[in-house]
Protein backbone atom coordinates (compact mmCIF):
# COMPACT_ATOMS: atom_id res chain seq x y z
CA UNK A 1 0.00 0.00 0.00
CA UNK A 2 1.41 3.13 -1.15
CA UNK A 3 0.50 6.74 0.29
CA UNK A 4 2.57 8.79 -1.84
CA UNK A 5 0.99 11.79 -2.88
CA UNK A 6 -0.12 12.25 -6.42
CA UNK A 7 -0.55 14.61 -8.68
CA UNK A 8 -2.32 15.14 -11.55
CA UNK A 9 -0.13 17.78 -13.49
CA UNK A 10 3.70 17.67 -12.08
CA UNK A 11 4.29 20.09 -9.84
CA UNK A 12 6.51 22.97 -10.61
CA UNK A 13 10.11 23.28 -9.16
CA UNK A 14 12.24 25.34 -10.33
CA UNK A 15 15.81 23.80 -12.62
CA UNK A 16 18.14 24.84 -11.70
CA UNK A 17 19.81 27.10 -14.86
CA UNK A 18 23.05 26.37 -16.05
CA UNK A 19 24.76 30.16 -15.32
CA UNK A 20 27.53 30.81 -17.34
CA UNK A 21 29.17 34.46 -18.43
CA UNK A 22 27.82 36.22 -20.92
CA UNK A 23 31.24 38.05 -21.82
CA UNK A 24 32.85 34.54 -22.92
CA UNK A 25 30.02 33.59 -24.39
CA UNK A 26 29.38 36.31 -26.90
CA UNK A 27 33.27 36.90 -27.31
CA UNK A 28 32.89 40.52 -26.07
CA UNK A 29 36.30 41.56 -24.44
CA UNK A 30 35.58 44.58 -23.86
CA UNK A 31 32.98 46.70 -21.71
CA UNK A 32 32.33 50.59 -23.18
CA UNK A 33 31.43 52.80 -20.02
CA UNK A 34 30.67 54.98 -22.69
CA UNK A 35 27.45 52.66 -23.26
CA UNK A 36 24.80 52.82 -20.63
CA UNK A 37 22.26 51.56 -22.02
CA UNK A 38 24.02 48.28 -21.86
CA UNK A 39 25.52 48.36 -18.50
CA UNK A 40 21.89 49.05 -17.30
CA UNK A 41 21.35 45.42 -17.43
CA UNK A 42 24.12 44.58 -15.11
CA UNK A 43 22.70 46.79 -11.80
CA UNK A 44 19.69 46.76 -9.87
CA UNK A 45 16.83 49.16 -9.88
CA UNK A 46 18.41 50.93 -7.87
CA UNK A 47 21.50 51.34 -9.72
CA UNK A 48 23.88 48.92 -7.81
CA UNK A 49 26.23 46.60 -9.38
CA UNK A 50 24.40 43.30 -9.48
CA UNK A 51 26.87 40.59 -8.17
CA UNK A 52 28.52 37.68 -10.03
CA UNK A 53 26.16 35.06 -7.87
CA UNK A 54 23.14 36.42 -9.66
CA UNK A 55 24.71 37.58 -13.35
CA UNK A 56 27.10 34.66 -13.83
CA UNK A 57 29.55 36.36 -14.85
CA UNK A 58 33.17 35.41 -14.87
CA UNK A 59 35.60 36.97 -11.96
CA UNK A 60 37.76 38.40 -15.01
CA UNK A 61 35.01 40.23 -16.56
CA UNK A 62 33.15 41.17 -13.38
CA UNK A 63 36.37 43.27 -12.69
CA UNK A 64 36.00 44.84 -16.03
CA UNK A 65 32.36 45.42 -15.72
CA UNK A 66 32.73 47.24 -11.91
CA UNK A 67 35.31 49.02 -13.62
CA UNK A 68 33.20 50.11 -16.57
CA UNK A 69 30.05 51.23 -14.38
CA UNK A 70 32.14 53.53 -11.84
CA UNK A 71 33.49 55.18 -15.17
CA UNK A 72 30.13 55.49 -16.70
CA UNK A 73 28.96 56.71 -13.16
CA UNK A 74 31.22 59.49 -12.65
CA UNK A 75 30.37 60.94 -16.20
CA UNK A 76 27.34 60.70 -15.06
CA UNK A 77 26.43 58.70 -17.90
CA UNK A 78 24.74 56.46 -14.83
CA UNK A 79 23.51 57.30 -11.40
CA UNK A 80 25.41 56.67 -8.74
CA UNK A 81 22.02 55.97 -6.38
CA UNK A 82 18.74 55.99 -8.34
CA UNK A 83 15.29 54.52 -8.45
CA UNK A 84 13.16 52.57 -10.83
CA UNK A 85 16.13 52.60 -13.30
CA UNK A 86 14.03 49.36 -15.26
CA UNK B 1 53.36 55.95 -27.59
CA UNK B 2 50.11 55.53 -26.03
CA UNK B 3 46.13 55.08 -26.84
CA UNK B 4 43.95 57.74 -25.09
CA UNK B 5 40.20 58.38 -24.58
CA UNK B 6 39.32 60.99 -22.73
CA UNK B 7 35.72 62.26 -22.29
CA UNK B 8 34.81 65.82 -21.08
CA UNK B 9 31.37 67.07 -20.02
CA UNK B 10 31.15 71.15 -20.91
CA UNK B 11 28.67 73.57 -18.70
CA UNK B 12 25.33 74.17 -20.49
CA UNK B 13 25.72 77.73 -20.14
CA UNK B 14 27.49 78.43 -23.34
CA UNK B 15 25.94 78.55 -26.64
CA UNK B 16 26.85 75.45 -29.35
CA UNK B 17 29.30 77.42 -30.76
CA UNK B 18 31.36 78.34 -27.82
CA UNK B 19 31.04 74.40 -26.80
CA UNK B 20 32.81 73.72 -30.41
CA UNK B 21 35.06 76.85 -29.77
CA UNK B 22 36.23 75.62 -26.55
CA UNK B 23 36.53 71.74 -28.01
CA UNK B 24 38.48 73.38 -31.06
CA UNK B 25 40.95 75.19 -28.27
CA UNK B 26 41.92 71.83 -26.61
CA UNK B 27 42.29 70.14 -29.55
CA UNK B 28 44.66 72.93 -30.39
CA UNK B 29 46.40 72.58 -27.13
CA UNK B 30 46.40 68.68 -27.11
CA UNK B 31 48.15 68.70 -31.02
CA UNK B 32 50.77 71.58 -29.27
CA UNK B 33 51.40 68.79 -26.91
CA UNK B 34 52.89 66.59 -29.70
CA UNK B 35 49.82 64.11 -29.70
CA UNK B 36 48.10 62.98 -33.05
CA UNK B 37 43.94 63.13 -32.59
CA UNK B 38 42.87 60.23 -34.03
CA UNK B 39 39.15 60.81 -33.91
CA UNK B 40 36.72 63.35 -31.94
CA UNK B 41 32.71 62.81 -31.64
CA UNK B 42 30.53 65.02 -30.08
CA UNK B 43 27.56 64.07 -28.33
CA UNK B 44 25.28 67.45 -27.94
CA UNK B 45 23.59 68.53 -24.91
CA UNK B 46 22.58 65.43 -22.86
CA UNK B 47 21.17 64.98 -19.54
CA UNK B 48 23.02 63.83 -16.68
CA UNK B 49 21.97 61.08 -14.67
CA UNK B 50 22.41 63.57 -11.52
CA UNK B 51 23.01 67.13 -11.60
CA UNK B 52 27.34 68.38 -11.33
CA UNK B 53 27.56 71.70 -10.21
CA UNK B 54 23.77 72.47 -9.77
CA UNK B 55 23.97 72.05 -13.80
CA UNK B 56 21.74 69.04 -14.89
CA UNK B 57 22.69 68.98 -18.61
CA UNK B 58 25.50 69.14 -20.70
CA UNK B 59 27.58 69.07 -23.49
CA UNK B 60 29.93 65.49 -23.91
CA UNK B 61 32.52 65.66 -26.16
CA UNK B 62 35.20 62.44 -26.54
CA UNK B 63 38.38 62.62 -28.11
CA UNK B 64 40.78 59.78 -29.29
CA UNK B 65 44.33 60.75 -29.28
CA UNK B 66 47.71 59.33 -29.38
CA UNK B 67 50.44 60.95 -27.22
CA UNK B 68 53.26 59.89 -24.65
CA UNK B 69 52.38 59.20 -21.26
CA UNK B 70 54.12 62.50 -19.69
CA UNK B 71 51.24 64.88 -21.63
CA UNK B 72 48.30 63.49 -19.61
CA UNK B 73 49.20 65.83 -16.29
CA UNK B 74 49.61 68.69 -18.44
CA UNK B 75 46.20 67.99 -20.50
CA UNK B 76 44.65 66.98 -17.23
CA UNK B 77 45.91 70.40 -15.15
CA UNK B 78 44.94 72.45 -18.07
CA UNK B 79 41.19 70.54 -18.05
CA UNK B 80 41.53 70.93 -14.29
CA UNK B 81 42.21 74.38 -14.49
CA UNK B 82 39.36 75.34 -16.67
CA UNK B 83 35.83 76.51 -15.70
CA UNK B 84 34.18 75.39 -18.60
CA UNK B 85 34.23 71.69 -17.88
CA UNK B 86 32.72 69.85 -15.11
CA UNK B 87 33.61 67.07 -15.40
CA UNK B 88 36.36 64.66 -17.65
CA UNK B 89 38.08 61.21 -17.40
CA UNK B 90 41.07 60.03 -19.92
CA UNK B 91 41.65 56.54 -19.94
CA UNK B 92 44.61 54.91 -21.35
CA UNK B 93 43.19 52.20 -24.02
CA UNK B 94 44.61 48.68 -24.47
CA UNK B 95 44.84 46.60 -27.11
CA UNK B 96 41.39 45.35 -26.62
CA UNK B 97 39.71 49.06 -26.30
CA UNK B 98 41.38 49.78 -29.59
CA UNK B 99 40.11 47.51 -31.43
CA UNK B 100 36.88 48.06 -30.51
CA UNK B 101 37.17 51.81 -30.95
CA UNK B 102 38.00 51.02 -34.28
CA UNK B 103 34.64 48.94 -34.93
CA UNK B 104 33.19 51.49 -33.25
CA UNK B 105 34.70 54.09 -35.44
CA UNK B 106 33.69 52.02 -38.41
CA UNK B 107 29.90 51.88 -37.38
CA UNK B 108 29.72 55.43 -36.28
CA UNK B 109 30.99 56.59 -39.53
CA UNK B 110 28.75 54.07 -41.94
CA UNK B 111 25.64 55.51 -40.42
Amino acid sequence: MSNDIRYLTPINIDIKKDKYCRFKKSGIKFIDYKDANYLLKLVNEQGKILPRRITGTSAKFQGRVNKAIKRARHLALMPYVGDMLK
Amino acid sequence: MNSYETVFILTPVLSDDQAKEAVQKFEGDIKGMGAKITHSENWGLRKMAYPIQKKSTGFYFLIQFEAAGSVIADYELMMKRDERVLRFLTVRMDADHVTYAEKRRAKTSAN
